[in-house]
């Protein structure tokens, strides 16, 4: 044994085989990073790197603390409480003004709008008046708007003044982060955002829930009927799945809609009266039907998949061994589709949760996802932070709900195609 | 899945393509769609384009100045002229995100009459020029047998007992808010004093309350003559050049009630950073041209904003017979309670009361 391990073996050139495999398994894994690297780098720069950049939006904003530079150091060492010093009101002038010649008073403004609703004109309108404000400054900001005497109002800068802020999260779970008492619900009024995510996660586990109702006997009929049938059905899944997702859409408005072909119908068939026709669109019914529609291909095409591989001789076999065509079906051929059911019921849920168009189109005021309150912040408030932290919370759900499923069926099984 | 790969890589190779088209020469105007910009092609680029010699690319988006505000902090300017609403304008404005606009580049009247006098007052600011008046009305479809008596007031918008059925309106506080006060008994100089109090805001708030289940929000200009020539909707609120378009061009019986309309102005803005500034101006102060301001009139019934062009407006262009005077927000038989959207107010208190209108949809 001793001699063996002393004299190495050698390949023809004379480097130790050792060696020699080292160095080719190094090229080979050379030659696998250098493949894999293109779409890494893709994957980093325009998804990683990205949602990155958008989560960190969601707790970081510095507007205030670069546009209004002369106040930020006084702020920061008032205690939040005490009465604002004369000194604090003539460097606001200052930075007012200065604000008001660049033209970014618009951004200050409604960054501090986002903590406290009502202060955006108060700027505005204060900064276009700001160079004719004579000292004494308090006296005189008090005179134009009554609300600069508040503490309610510098407590609002005092804590937009802070860039990193947990403001954006605790807004979009409807509280409101405070200088002096922490956390604090929200007014009455306000309040949106958690009635947004729970109707999301009940729209979406309503939709996949039909899905799955609708999508398994199709996907037992494909899997099973013969092939002349089964292609044919085939095409009649993936053809509404080829069409765009706004024909679709829009078809089921035509449908669905008060005077359309459902509501026609029932009136014709007499079920209901010409004036009391269903409101079946612009409602959350709307969002559901139209969403099922479109998410369905998603339900069926993973069942579809796993069914095809389960042999028909073992429900015969169940059969020969006495059991009734129902239970065979129960506990022998339905166990075997968990691992489809459950990757179907996962790609409709998460699909769903982040659906935005469909609701936007039909969903009227009670069919709306917390998807669209996101795009509205993207879109038309231009509150980009808050959009970053109402996606950051929707992100951390999709994953606690896929961690979920690894603990409790496992990832492993799940099967897509 | 698959297939959706696919769909991504060709939408993103198109994607490049037309950007890879889009020489420096090209101009990309950029307004609300439909009859509206189909107006403004023949009006305002045709003639530009084969005077300039450059070509323009006319895109469509939905209003609001997200797009702006994305494109100018992203350092990749792709719009060169923007339509927008004036309270946009000016909030845009005041976030830096336009170029300034010379008033003096502005072409004078046939007369001499120079161009800050001949346009009318409040269409000119530091960063837009107007183009347009136009106004929000609501319409009926008079082709529809009802039970009910023509409507005539904006109170009449909001009685669910005498006119029961859906109404369209659009998802915005802006214009709904207003309609809902002038409905409720403020007259329409007082609007503004009472929309500004908290209590005003109730009283809005509460009025629309008594509606809330029996409208149906629209979002695009397009949607509410869609809606209301289904039957989705018995009245709906909607931007009265759209009415107009499908009266005349699509033989609709839509009949507008013009009691409370509000009339706001559309302006042209240029984009800080846009990479064809010059051509820019050029085609804004082309297009704001006395000329083709009332040209512009004889497609769609939206107002010019100019005195000289008012003088010009003549018939619709696919029939003369059809007097474009008469249908304008501003012809005195339309005018006689009207509101102007207040911008400052709305530059000002929008993000509150989009906020709050949100949370009442959403309740």
């Amino acid at each position: 044994m001793s001699e063996i391990s002393t004299t190495p073996l050698t390949a023809a050139d004379g480097t130790p085989l050792k060696k020699k495999l080292a160095q080719a398994m190094f090229r080979s894994r050379v030659r696998a990073v250098g493949l894999v690297l293109p779409l890494l780098g893709f994957v980093l720069a325009s998804f990683v790197f990205p949602i990155l950049a958008l989560m960190w939006q969601g707790v970081y904003n510095d507007t205030f603390e670069r546009l209004m530079p002369n106040l930020t150091e006084e702020l920061r060492i008032w205690d939040g409480v005490s009465e604002p010093t004369e000194e604090m009101y003539a460097l606001l002038v200052l930075d007012l003004k200065q604000n008001r010649a660049d033209r970014t008073i618009g951004k200050v403004a409604s960054r501090v709008n986002q903590e406290l609703s009502g202060t955006r004109s108060l700027f505005t309108s204060t900064a276009r008046k700001a160079e004719k404000i004579e000292p004494p400054y308090r006296e005189s900001l008090v005179k134009i708007k009554k609300k600069w005497g508040k503490l309610e109002v510098w407590q609002a800068m005092k804590l937009t003044n802070e860039s990193l802020t947990p403001g954006y999260y605790a807004t979009s779970l409807d509280k409101r982060y405070t200088v002096d008492q922490g956390f604090i619900e929200r007014d009455k009024k306000r309040q949106i955002y958690t009635k947004l995510f729970i109707r999301t996660l009940f729209i979406s586990g309503s939709v996949m829930f039909l899905c799955l109702l609708l999508g398994y006997p199709v996907a037992y009929l494909l899997a099973t009927l013969p092939l002349k049938y089964s292609n044919l059905l085939m095409i009649m899944v993936l053809l509404p799945f080829w069409t765009s997702l706004l024909v679709r859409t829009t078809a089921w408005i035509a449908i669905l809609q008060s005077q359309g072909v459902v509501n026609d119908l029932l009136v014709w068939v007499g079920i209901t009266a010409d004036d009391s026709r269903f409101s079946l669109i612009y409602n959350m019914t709307g969002t559901i039907i139209a969403m099922t529609h479109i998410l369905l291909p998603f339900m069926i095409l993973p069942l579809y998949s796993v069914m095809k591989t389960i042999p028909p001789s073992y429900m015969r076999a169940a059969r020969s061994l006495g059991a009734t065509p129902t239970l065979a079906f129960i506990r022998v051929y339905m166990p075997q589709t968990v691992p489809g059911i459950g990757a179907g019921g996962l790609l409709v849920f998460i699909l769903a949760i982040g659906y935005y168009i469909t609701p936007a189109l039909v969903g009227g005021q009670d069919g709306q996802l917390i998807s669209n309150m996101i795009a509205y912040h993207m879109q038309k408030s231009l509150n980009w932070s808050l959009a970053a932290a109402l996606g950051g919370i929707l992100l951390g759900g999709v994953l606690v709900l896929y961690w979920a499923y690894d603990r409790i069926i496992g990832i492993d099984n799940m099967k897509l195609g | 899945m698959s297939s959706i790969i696919k769909n991504a890589v060709v939408a993103s190779a198109m994607t490049t393509l037309v950007v890879g088209a889009a020489s420096a020469a090209d101009l990309t105007v950029v307004s609300w769609g439909g009859a509206y910009t189909k107006s403004q092609v023949e009006a305002y680029h045709k003639p530009w384009m084969a005077s300039s010699g450059h070509n323009i690319i006319s895109e469509d988006y939905g209003g609001g100045i997200a797009e702006i505000k994305a494109q100018v902090e992203s350092g990749n300017v792709t719009w060169d002229v923007v339509d927008v609403e004036l309270s946009d304008a000016i909030r845009a404005c005041d976030e830096g995100l336009l170029e300034p606009i010379d008033h003096s580049m502005l072409p004078a009247a046939p007369d001499g009459t120079p161009a800050a006098e001949d346009f009318l007052p409040g269409t000119l600011h530091d960063c837009a020029v107007a183009n347009i008046v136009w106004s929000s009305v609501y319409v009926y479809d008079s082709s529809k047998v009802r039970n009910w008596n023509a409507p005539k007031t904006m109170a009449d918008f909001f009685n669910t007992d005498s006119f029961p059925g859906k109404r369209g309106m659009r998802k915005s506080p802006k214009v709904t808010l207003e309609f809902a006060l002038i409905a409720d008994g403020v007259p329409v100089s007082e609007v503004y004093d009472v929309l500004g109090t908290e209590e005003g805001v109730e009283r809005a708030f509460a009025k629309l309350d008594t509606i809330k289940d029996d409208v149906i929000w629209w979002e695009a200009g397009a949607q509410p003559p869609q809606l209301l020539a289904d039957g989705e909707v018995i009245f709906t609120t909607a931007w009265n050049g759209r009415v107009f378009n499908a009266v005349a061009a699509e033989d609709q019986s839509f009949e507008m009630v013009w009691d409370g309309q509000i009339y706001d102005l559309d302006l042209w803005v240029i984009p800080k950073g846009s990479k064809n500034v010059d051509a820019a101006l050029d085609f804004v102060s082309f297009s704001t041209a006395t000329e083709q301001l009332a040209n512009q009139a004889s497609w769609i019934s939206y107002g010019p904003a100019r005195a000289s062009s008012v003088a010009l407006i003549g018939g619709y262009h696919a029939d003369p017979s059809i007097n474009m005077a008469d249908h304008m927000p501003t012809a005195p038989a339309n005018f006689k309670n009207a509101l102007q959207n207040d911008f400052e107010f709305w530059a000002d208190n929008s993000d509150e009361l989009n906020e709050r209108f949100n949370s009442w949809l959403a309740q």
